[in-house]
C-alpha cells in the first residue's frame, strides 16, 4: 500500500478544517457539524492504517466511532433544541452563562 | 489512474469540508458536509472496506445528516444578515493551522509500522463483512454490548432533554 | 464511695437547661420556680448524704477524688472532669446548696409577676453548677471554668433588669474587674504548673498532686509571685481592695442575686481558693503579709463607707466587702479554718440580712406603688417604723444583726473573735499583729454602728411615707418569711460548732469541732509551719484572750450604743454631725471618691488610649492594610476575570490550543 501518506495527509487536512470550523463559527448547529467532520477524519486515518497493516481492529473500532457519533448527535440536537425554546437562538456568543 | 482518482476525490472532500465552514447558510453547510461524506465513503471503497463505506452512507451521511438537516428545519434558523457567521478567524485558523503543521509533521516524520505480511489482502477483500461480524461478536463483544447501552442512553437522554418543560 | 457525687452539679446543669430552653413555654411561675429550686433541692440532699458519709470515715481518710471523664490530655497537661471530695470542699457545698436552696424558695416570692421569671431562675440554677464545680473541681482548669462560670451568672443576674442603663454598667462594671482578677488566676495557675513541671518534673494542677509536692516549693521567691497572682484573682472575684467598687454597684440585681452571689456563695469563692492552696500561701509570708493587711484594709475601709450610705442595700454590699476583708485577714494569719469558719457564718447571717432587706424593699415597693409615689424604695430615709408593720422580717432582721455585729453567743461572735484572736496571735507578721487587730477591732465598732444603724431607721421611730401608702405595708408571704426564720436560726446557733477553744475549755471542755473537722485540709501547712517557724510563736496568756475578747465586745457595743443615741434617742445629731464635718460626710458618702479616682487614674487612660488606637491605629494602619490587600486582589482579579467570559467558545479555543502546544512541545523539544 503505497499511497498510506496521502490518505493521512488528507485526513490530516479534513481534521484542521474541522478544527476552524469548531472555534470561528458561530451558528451551533455549523460547530456540531464540524465535530462530525472531526470525527470522520480520525475514521479514514483508522481505516488507513487498518488497510496498511492489513488488520481489522481499525475498521472496527470506526464502527465505535460511528455509534458514539450517532449517540452524540442525538444528545447534542436534543440539547440545542431545549436551547433554543429557552432562548430563542442557538448562537453560541449568545451562550455565556458558563460564567456564573 | 489510482492516484489520479485518489487526488480528485481528495480535491473534492477538501473543497467540500471548506464549504462547510464556510458556507453562511447551515442548509448548505449540512449539504456539502454530505459531499464530503460521500468522499469520504470513497476512500473507504478504495482502501478496501466496503462494508464500512455502505455504513458511512447509511449511517453518516443518512442518518444523522438528516436528523442534522431536520433540526435545522425545526428550528427554522434565519440567516441574519446583519451578523456575522463567524468570528475568531484569526485565533481559530491559528490553532487549526498548527494541528496541521503538527499532524503532517508526525505522518512526514514517522514510519508507518511495516504491514504484516501474513495477512491475505485477497482473502479480505472476499469476506469482509462476514470477517467484521466475526470480529466484532467475539473480540469486541464487550465494548459491542457497552456501546449498546450508551445508545439507549442517549434515546433517553434525548428524549428528556428536548421535552417542552425541563 | 463518693460515686454519686457529680449529681451535685448536675442536678442544677439539668434545671438551668429545662428552664433555659423551655421556660419560656412553660409560663407557669410554680413550675418554673418549682423546677429551679427542686433541682437545688436535690443536690443539698446529695450534699448532705456526701458530707454524712465523709463524717463516717477515719479523719484521715477524708479525702477522696472522684473521676468522671479525662477531659483534656495533651502532651504532659492532663485535665480531668474530677471532682474532689474533703472536708473543705464538704462545707462549700453544704452552704451553696443550703443557703442556695434557701434563696431558691425565697426567690419564687420575691421575683412573682416579674417579667423574664424563667431567665432569672435559669440564670440562678447555672450561677449553682458553676460554684459547685468551682468548690468541687479537683484541678486548677476545673475550678476556674467554675471561677468564670459564676463570673458570667454574676454578670447576667446583675444586668437582669437590663432596660435600665445602670443595671447594665454595673454588670459590666463587674465582669471587668473580675477580669481583671481573672487574669491574675490564670497567671498563676500557669506559673505554678510551669515552675512544677520545668524544674521538678511534676506535670500537674491537680490540687492533692500539688500538696503531695508542695515541699518541692521553696519559701518565697517564685511561689511568692504565683501566690500574688493569685491573690489578685481573689481580690477581683472577692471585692477586696483594689478591686472591691464592682460590688457595690451590683446591687442593681434583684436582692435574691445580692444575698446568694453577692453575699454568702459567689463572693467568698476568693477565700475559698486562698483556703484550698492554703499549702501554698503557708510558703510566702510575704503573699500572706499583703493578704492579711489587704485584707484588713479592706474591712475597716467599707465599714467607713457603710456609715453614711442610705441605701440599704448598699450598706449591706460595703458590710459584705468588709466581712469579706476579715475573712481575707484569717487567711493572711495563717488561720484558714477561722476564715472558712467566718465565711460560713457570714453566709448565714448576710444572706438572712440580705433577704430581711429585700422583703422590706418589697413591702415598700408595693406600699409606694399604692400611693402612687415614686420614692426609693430602697432609700432607708423613706423607710422607719416597720417594725409593727413587719414583725417577723424584723426578728429575723434584729437576730441576724446582732450576729454580724459580735455580741456573744451569736454566730458571729464566735466566728469574728476567732479571727481577731488569730490576728493577734499568729506566727506570721512579728508586731504588724498588733495593728492587724487594732484594724479589726475598729471594723468590727463600725459594723456594730453602721447595723444597728441600718435596723433603727428602717424598723425603729415613725414611717416616713405618706400615711396613705403606709397603710399598704405588710408582712411579706410565707414563702419569703421561711427561708428568713431558717438563716436566723442558723446566724443564732450556727456558731457552736466551732467555738474558739478558750470559750470550750471554759465551759467545761468543748472542742472546736469546726477546726478540728478542716484539720485534715491544712495537714501540709501544719507540717510546714512545724518545720520553718519564722517567728517565735506569741503565745500570750488567757488572761490576754480573754482581755481582747472583751475588748471587742465593748466596742461593738460602743458601736451599738452610738447608733442607738443618734438614730434612736436624739434625732437630730446625724444632721449636727454632717453641718460640723460636711466634707468628712460627702467624703465619705461618696466612698472616698475611689470610683472617681479610678476613673481619673485608669479609666479615662485606657478610654483615651483605646480611642487612640481605634481611630489613629485600627481605622488607618490595619483597616488600611486589610483594606489594601483587597483592593489588590479586586484589581488583579479585575484583569484576570476577563479569562472567565462564559462563552464556550473561548474555552473551546483554550483548550485547543493547549493540545496543540502541548503535542508541539513533545515533537519539538
Amino acid at each position: 500500500m503505497e499511497n498510506l501518506n496521502g490518505y493521512l495527509i488528507v485526513s490530516a487536512i479534513l481534521f484542521s478544517i474541522g478544527t476552524i470550523g469548531v472555534l470561528t463559527r458561530k451558528n451551533a448547529i455549523v460547530i456540531f457539524m464540524c465535530v462530525e467532520l472531526m470525527l470522520n477524519a480520525v475514521n479514514l486515518t483508522f481505516v488507513a492504517l487498518s488497510r496498511h497493516l492489513g488488520n481489522l481492529d481499525g475498521q472496527v473500532f470506526v464502527f465505535f466511532v460511528m455509534t458514539v457519533a450517532a449517540a452524540e448527535a442525538a444528545v447534542g440536537l436534543a440539547l440545542m433544541i431545549a436551547f433554543y425554546n429557552n432562548r430563542e437562538t442557538i448562537d453560541v456568543t449568545d451562550m455565556n452563562s458558563l460564567k456564573w | 489512474m489510482e492516484t489520479l482518482f485518489f487526488l480528485i476525490v481528495s480535491i473534492v472532500a477538501i473543497a467540500s469540508a471548506v464549504m462547510v465552514i464556510a458556507c453562511r447558510n447551515p442548509i448548505n453547510s449540512a449539504l456539502s458536509l454530505i459531499l464530503t461524506f460521500f468522499c469520504l465513503a470513497t476512500y473507504y471503497v478504495m482502501l478496501d472496506a466496503p462494508f464500512l463505506a455502505a455504513v458511512q452512507v447509511m449511517v453518516y451521511a443518512g442518518a444523522i445528516m438528516v436528523l442534522i438537516v431536520f433540526t435545522i428545519m425545526l428550528l427554522n434558523i434565519r440567516i441574519d444578515a446583519t451578523r456575522r457567521h463567524s468570528h475568531m478567524i484569526f485565533f481559530g485558523s491559528i490553532v487549526g493551522f498548527a494541528t496541521l503543521f503538527n499532524t503532517v509533521y508526525i505522518v512526514m516524520k514517522s514510519r508507518a509500522a511495516t504491514p504484516a505480511t501474513t495477512v491475505n489482502v485477497e482473502a479480505l477483500k472476499a469476506g469482509h463483512t462476514e470477517l467484521i461480524g466475526r470480529e466484532m461478536f467475539t473480540n469486541f463483544l464487550l465494548p459491542f454490548e457497552i456501546t449498546s447501552i450508551l445508545l439507549l442512553v442517549a434515546i433517553v437522554g434525548a428524549v428528556v432533554i428536548a421535552k417542552k418543560k425541563i | 464511695m463518693f460515686d454519686n457525687v457529680w449529681l451535685i452539679p448536675l442536678f442544677p446543669l439539668i434545671g438551668f437547661l429545662i428552664n433555659g430552653l423551655f421556660g419560656k413555654k412553660i409560663k407557669n411561675e410554680t413550675v418554673i420556680g418549682g423546677i429551679g429550686a427542686f433541682a437545688v433541692l436535690c443536690s443539698f440532699v446529695v450534699s448532705c448524704m456526701t458530707i454524712l458519709r465523709l463524717l463516717s470515715l477515719p479523719i484521715e481518710e477524708r479525702l477522696a477524688e472522684v473521676k468522671v471523664f479525662t477531659w483534656i490530655t495533651s502532651g504532659n497537661f492532663n485535665a480531668d472532669i474530677a471532682f474532689l471530695v474533703d472536708p473543705l470542699s464538704c462545707v462549700m457545698i453544704m452552704v451553696v446548696t443550703g443557703v442556695g436552696f434557701l434563696i431558691h424558695l425565697y426567690s419564687i416570692g420575691y421575683m412573682h409577676g416579674e417579667e423574664g421569671f424563667y431567665r432569672f431562675f435559669a440564670y440562678l440554677n447555672l450561677f449553682m453548677f458553676s460554684m459547685l464545680l468551682l468548690v468541687l473541681g479537683n484541678n486548677l482548669l476545673l475550678m476556674f471554668v467554675g471561677w468564670e462560670g459564676v463570673g458570667l451568672c454574676s454578670y447576667l443576674l446583675i444586668g437582669y433588669y437590663f432596660h435600665k442603663k445602670s443595671a447594665g454598667d454595673a454588670g459590666k462594671k463587674a465582669f471587668v474587674m473580675n477580669r481583671v482578677g481573672d487574669f491574675g488566676f490564670l497567671l498563676g495557675g500557669f506559673a505554678l504548673f510551669w515552675y512544677l513541671g520545668a524544674s521538678h518534673n511534676v506535670w500537674t494542677i491537680q490540687f492533692t498532686e500539688i500538696a503531695k509536692n508542695s515541699h518541692l516549693l521553696p519559701t518565697g521567691g517564685i511561689v511568692t509571685v504565683i501566690t500574688l497572682c493569685f491573690f489578685l484573682g481573689a481580690t477581683g472575684k472577692s471585692a477586696q481592695i483594689p478591686l472591691y467598687t464592682w460590688l457595690p454597684d451590683a446591687m442593681e440585681g434583684p436582692t435574691p442575686v445580692s444575698a446568694l452571689i453577692h453575699a454568702a456563695t459567689m463572693v467568698t469563692a476568693g477565700v475559698y481558693m486562698i483556703a484550698r492552696m492554703n499549702f501554698l500561701f503557708i510558703r510566702s509570708p510575704e503573699t500572706l503579709m499583703v493578704v492579711a493587711v489587704i485584707g484588713a484594709c479592706t474591712a475597716l475601709f467599707a465599714a467607713t463607707i457603710g456609715t453614711a450610705q442610705y441605701d440599704i442595700k448598699r450598706v449591706l454590699a460595703y458590710s459584705t466587702v468588709s466581712q469579706l476583708g476579715y475573712m481575707f485577714l484569717a487567711m493572711g494569719a495563717g488561720a484558714f479554718a477561722a476564715g472558712i469558719f467566718h465565711l460560713m457564718t457570714h453566709a448565714f447571717f448576710k444572706a438572712c440580712l440580705f433577704l430581711g432587706s429585700g422583703a422590706v424593699i418589697h413591702s415598700m415597693h408595693e406600699a409606694l406603688h399604692h400611693a402612687h409615689s415614686h420614692d426609693d424604695p430602697q432609700d432607708m430615709r423613706n423607710m422607719g417604723g416597720l417594725k409593727s408593720k413587719m414583725p417577723l422580717t424584723f426578728m429575723t432582721f434584729l437576730l441576724a444583726t446582732i450576729a454580724i455585729a459580735g455580741i456573744p453567743g451569736f454566730s458571729g461572735f464566735f466566728s469574728k473573735d476567732e479571727i481577731l484572736w488569730q490576728a493577734f496571735s499568729n506566727q506570721h507578721h512579728g508586731s504588724l499583729n498588733y495593728l492587724l487587730w487594732g484594724m479589726g477591732a475598729i471594723a468590727a465598732g463600725l459594723t456594730a454602728f453602721y447595723m444597728f444603724r441600718l435596723v433603727f431607721m428602717t424598723f425603729y421611730g415613725e414611717s416616713r411615707i405618706t400615711p396613705k401608702a403606709k397603710d399598704h405595708l405588710h408582712e411579706s408571704p410565707m414563702i419569703i418569711v421561711f427561708p428568713l426564720l431558717v438563716l436566723a436560726a442558723l446566724s443564732v446557733i450556727g456558731g457552736y460548732i466551732g467555738m474558739p477553744k478558750i470559750i470550750g475549755d471554759a465551759l467545761g471542755g468543748i472542742p472546736n469541732y469546726f477546726e478540728h473537722y478542716l484539720e485534715p485540709v491544712f495537714r501540709y501547712s501544719e507540717e510546714y509551719l512545724s518545720q520553718h517557724s519564722q517567728h517565735t510563736a506569741l503565745h500570750p496568756s488567757h488572761a490576754v484572750e480573754w482581755g481582747l475578747m472583751g475588748l471587742s465586745v465593748l466596742i461593738a457595743l460602743a458601736g451599738i450604743t452610738v447608733a442607738f443615741t443618734m438614730y434612736v434617742k436624739n434625732r437630730e445629731l446625724p444632721s449636727r454631725f454632717t453641718a460640723t464635718f460636711p466634707a468628712l460626710h460627702r467624703a465619705v458618702y461618696n466612698k472616698w471618691y475611689i470610683d472617681e479616682l479610678y476613673d481619673f487614674a485608669i479609666v479615662n487612660p485606657v478610654k483615651a488610649a483605646g480611642r487612640f488606637l481605634w481611630k489613629g491605629f485600627d481605622v488607618v494602619i490595619v483597616d488600611g492594610a486589610v483594606n489594601g490587600v483587597a483592593n489588590i486582589v479586586m484589581a488583579f482579579a479585575g484583569v484576570i476575570r476577563y479569562l472567565q467570559s462564559g462563552f464556550i467558545y473561548n474555552y473551546a479555543w483554550t483548550m485547543a490550543f493547549g493540545v496543540v502546544v502541548i503535542l508541539g512541545y513533545y515533537l519539538f523539544k
